[in-house]
């Protein structure tokens, strides 16, 4: 079986001595690895049905092509199941469009970190989680699936802390990032679906994105003062961290989205509210002491967002609390979010002896 | 009974450019500096563009800024980058 496969391979004593030996390279994020062993890494490429040299794309700025038997290694390695391959494939797809900017999100001080978000029935087939501890350890297959992007990162594009990755701080969704809407327990169309994703297909989006930020309003029932609390949060980013306008992500729970839907607000009305109060003046940085720099621009004001189309928002989050958060674009739109739809290949057919 | 594993990393090989020949002397020449447009760029290369011209006798200084500090810079500028005897490029914060 191995003999399709192209890459180097090592004949080692156990599985202790894997670990060390891939550790030792500097191929891991510090955690145990799954032996990539040629059977695993088979496995998946026939889930996907296709061939170890596959082009899953090209890196653009330092004009690396990104193989199917490379990221299949890799996903192995952070734990995925074959199942679970088809969401870092089209990850990667989508990461290596031109609009993502891949290399100067992985390579900035900025420190951010590819989140993944997915829609559509393979959520379910493979057992992603949208309650609860949503943007922490919910379950498995977002667990690897985030994982594997980040191994793959740092093995083909060479994205180790200190080579390409030059981030001050990074944060620690770049050991793993990767969410599920609960579509089953939302009023609005999917985030995919709003993205102009057809309403049966499932899909990736992704983000090149800094650290969740937290609110509570556990206070009101009013949409308009729920969403107060997530646009102070985004002014706060605003002030605080960068005053482009980008993708932000809205992470609104159950509780928030009951409310919302007794109201009669969607998708849209919500994307809208947003776009008009999550806006600062330059001025605002002298609060916070970045007063150098605003010279003449104290009264041009800024959106987080530059059109409500660019809120990424997404239902997820336990039944209870009023908890939700914000997740900010890395910087502007520099990079920006890119959503692709799983398996949506036209030309694909199965590789060789993989007929059935 | 041994475990078989795959090496993860690229394993291709990347082709090194060969370098522009280095030049003996900084006397007359023209420097092109690409900035990436950073806040701390304006005062970094006003100081990189003296030094050049008051210690190394350079002739003339061509400040290029990249519109976008994270990407590449554009090919307007890699072209006419060929007619220059030095490109300094840098961060600058």
């Amino acid at each position: 079986m191995s003999s399709a496969l192209n890459s180097q391979y090592f004949d080692l004593d156990d599985t202790g001595d894997v670990q060390e030996f891939y550790h030792s390279r500097g191929w891991t994020d510090g955690f145990p690895i799954v032996p990539p062993t040629p059977q695993a890494v088979q496995a998946c490429l026939n889930w996907v049905l296709m061939p170890p040299n596959e082009i899953i794309g090209i890196e653009p700025v330092r004009e690396r092509a990104i193989d199917a038997e490379k990221l299949a290694i890799n996903a192995v390695m952070a734990g995925c199941l074959p199942m679970h391959f088809p969401a870092v494939v089209s990850a990667w797809m989508a990461m290596l469009k031109d609009e993502f900017l891949l290399h100067g999100t992985t390579a900035s001080t900025g420190g951010c970190a590819i989140l993944v978000i997915l829609n559509g029935s393979i959520r379910q087939e493979i057992g992603a989680h949208s309650d609860f501890n949503v943007l922490g350890s919910s379950d498995r297959a977002t667990s690897v699936i985030g994982r594997a992007i980040r191994l793959a990162l740092i093995n083909i594009l060479q994205v180790s802390p200190g080579a390409i990755d030059r981030s001050t701080l990074g944060h620690p969704g770049k050991i793993s990032y990767c969410i599920a809407e609960d579509e089953e327990n939302s009023n609005w169309p999917s985030l995919a679906e709003s993205r102009d994703i057809p309403t049966d297909a499932s899909a990736v989006t992704v983000l090149a994105a800094g650290a969740p930020r937290q609110i509570m309003n556990e206070w009101t029932t009013k949409p308009e003062e729920i969403l107060d609390t997530y646009a102070a949060e985004m002014r706060a980013n605003m002030r605080n961290y960068s005053i482009w306008s980008g993708n932000y992500v809205v992470v609104m729970p159950a509780q928030h989205r009951e409310h919302m839907r007794v109201a009669g607000w969607g998708r849209n009305e919500i994307a809208s509210y947003l776009f008009e109060k999550a806006r600062i003046k330059r001025s605002e940085w002298s609060t916070v002491g970045k007063g150098s720099v605003i010279r003449d621009k104290g009264d041009t004001e800024y959106c987080a967002l530059p059109s409500p189309d660019h809120l990424l928002l997404v239902a997820a989050g336990g039944p209870a609390g009023g908890f939700g958060a914000i997740i900010p674009p890395w910087l502007g739109m520099k990079s920006q979010a890119v959503t692709v739809a799983i398996g949506a290949c036209v030309d694909c057919e199965p590789p060789p002896g993989q007929q059935n | 009974m041994t475990i078989r594993v795959l090496n993860p990393t690229s394993e291709s090989t990347v082709v090194a450019l060969e370098p522009a020949p280095r030049l003996q002397s900084l006397e007359g020449k023209t420097v092109g500096l690409i900035s990436n447009g950073k806040e701390g760029t304006a005062g970094f290369f006003a100081h990189v563009d003296r030094l050049l011209r008051e210690r190394y006798g350079v002739a003339e200084v061509i400040l290029r800024t990249k519109s976008n500090y994270s990407a590449p810079a554009e090919d307007e500028i890699i072209d006419e980058a060929r007619n220059w005897d030095l490109a300094i490029t840098g961060l600058g914060d």
